[in-house]
């Protein structure tokens, strides 16, 4: 199964890895627990029981080390949208394009695989 | 008796609610989408039903880590509209249908389908924006009772898609043995091809889309002798939703007739598919 997923398949290892991270960016769907993420991300990270990694790559906002870290997008999807993100501007991150160039790609059909 | 009247697949895509909640439907972007709605809704508006069965995945809102139930049905009186970090969508809370809810649970366990009760539920954009794409002008009040089906597609282990239609299967037998005069209809939920994150984000297949469209009618079976593994790596990582639309043609009979069908790329990431079929019950 994982490898049928390709990049991301979340199997149970993975779920288990992605536990905290996940956790942490699902809370942000709150607005006192975004307040409080806000005020010192850091204790926040802390709060919540991130690796070291895992902290490094929420405040750094790396998107794709937080799915190496077994992050799932509908989690993270919460702190992009935080920051004011667009999923076609994670699009981009995790493929090297602009969100501008990621948003023609789709509407022009959106990208082919074999 | 219950009766099945409709059976909707649509997809769930968050952003086809948010054109909706902010009036952009006439924008160039979105017209074709919208235009290519049109004759199911007007259809749908001239059938409508008591109670729609809404099959969806929740999508980290109502659902967390902890527990991931496989298939969960919900049996509240009504159900508020999820704050899923941005706010809820200005649209009526949802009207449950608990009786409905209790025979179906009742129905399945004795099918032996072990399914997850939801008491309290938050429903997110995955059961809201199936309303909105029957009915996109509500006012006060949703025009239908609903029942939440929910099914685990963001995580492993998915169940396969085999298991979704037969969940289908049953769940249709359990809505006709409902007494009471009930118009039900049934919505398959989710898809098309997409894949939100990873190297292949932005992925589209409309040659598998097309091909699931058209077998949803009339060959099922061969759609849930898909593996997981078949779906993700041809529909991407999030078009495993399409097993949800297996469950809803699990509901209905064998004999149905499509009313009216729509493809279009893209709505946000996602290839958006629509496909409505009238029930013309038992032979």
């Amino acid at each position: 199964m994982t490898k049928a997923q390709d990049n991301y398949l979340q199997d149970l290892a993975a779920s288990r890895r992605g536990y905290a991270i996940n956790r942490l960016c699902g809370s942000l769907k709150d607005a006192a627990n975004r307040r409080l993420f806000t005020r010192d991300e850091d204790a926040y990270c802390d709060a919540y029981g991130l690796t070291p990694e895992q902290k490094r790559a929420i405040l750094d906002r790396d998107w794709t080390a937080m799915l190496d870290l077994g992050a799932s997008i509908f989690y993270t999807f919460k702190l992009a949208v935080l920051d004011e993100k667009s999923m076609q501007y994670l699009g981009g991150v995790f493929t090297g394009m602009s969100a501008e160039e990621f948003t023609a790609a789709m509407r022009s059909g959106g990208r082919r695989f074999g | 008796m219950a009766e099945i009247i409709w059976g909707l697949a649509t997809s769930h895509v968050p952003s086809i609610g948010a054109a909706m909640d902010h009036g952009k439907t006439a924008d160039p972007y979105w017209k074709p989408l919208f235009d290519g709605y049109e004759p199911a809704r007007a259809w749908m508006a001239a059938h409508r039903p008591d109670v729609a069965v809404i099959v969806y995945n929740d999508h980290a809102n109502a659902v967390g880590l902890d527990l991931v139930p496989t298939f969960g049905i919900g049996t509240a009186e009504s159900y508020d509209v999820a704050d899923e970090g941005w706010g809820r969508r200005p649209v009526p809370p949802v009207r449950g249908a608990p009786e409905l809810s209790a025979h179906l649970v009742g129905e399945l366990m004795d099918e032996e389908f072990d399914i997850a009760t939801f008491h309290r539920l938050d429903v997110d954009h995955g059961l809201t924006v199936p309303l909105s794409v029957y009915c996109p002008d509500p006012g006060e009040a949703w025009p239908c009772a609903v029942v939440p089906v929910l099914v685990n597609v963001i995580q492993y282990p998915q169940p396969t898609a085999a298991r979704c239609y037969a969940l289908g299967r049953a769940i249709g037998r359990a809505i006709r043995s409902f007494p009471g005069d009930l118009k039900v209809a049934v919505f398959g939920t989710g898809g098309m091809s997409h894949q939100l994150a990873g190297a292949r984000a932005g992925l589209i297949n409309p040659e598998f889309d097309r091909m699931f469209l058209r077998a949803i009618e009339s060959e099922p079976e061969k759609l849930a002798a898909l593996t997981r593994e078949d779906y993700i790596r041809r529909a991407g990582t999030e078009g495993i939703e399409l097993i949800m639309w297996l469950v809803m043609r699990g509901a209905m009979s064998d004999r149905i007739a499509r009313i009216h069908d729509t493809y279009h790329v893209p709505a946000s990431n996602t290839a958006a598919g629509l496909a409505l079929f009238q029930d013309l019950g038992a032979a």
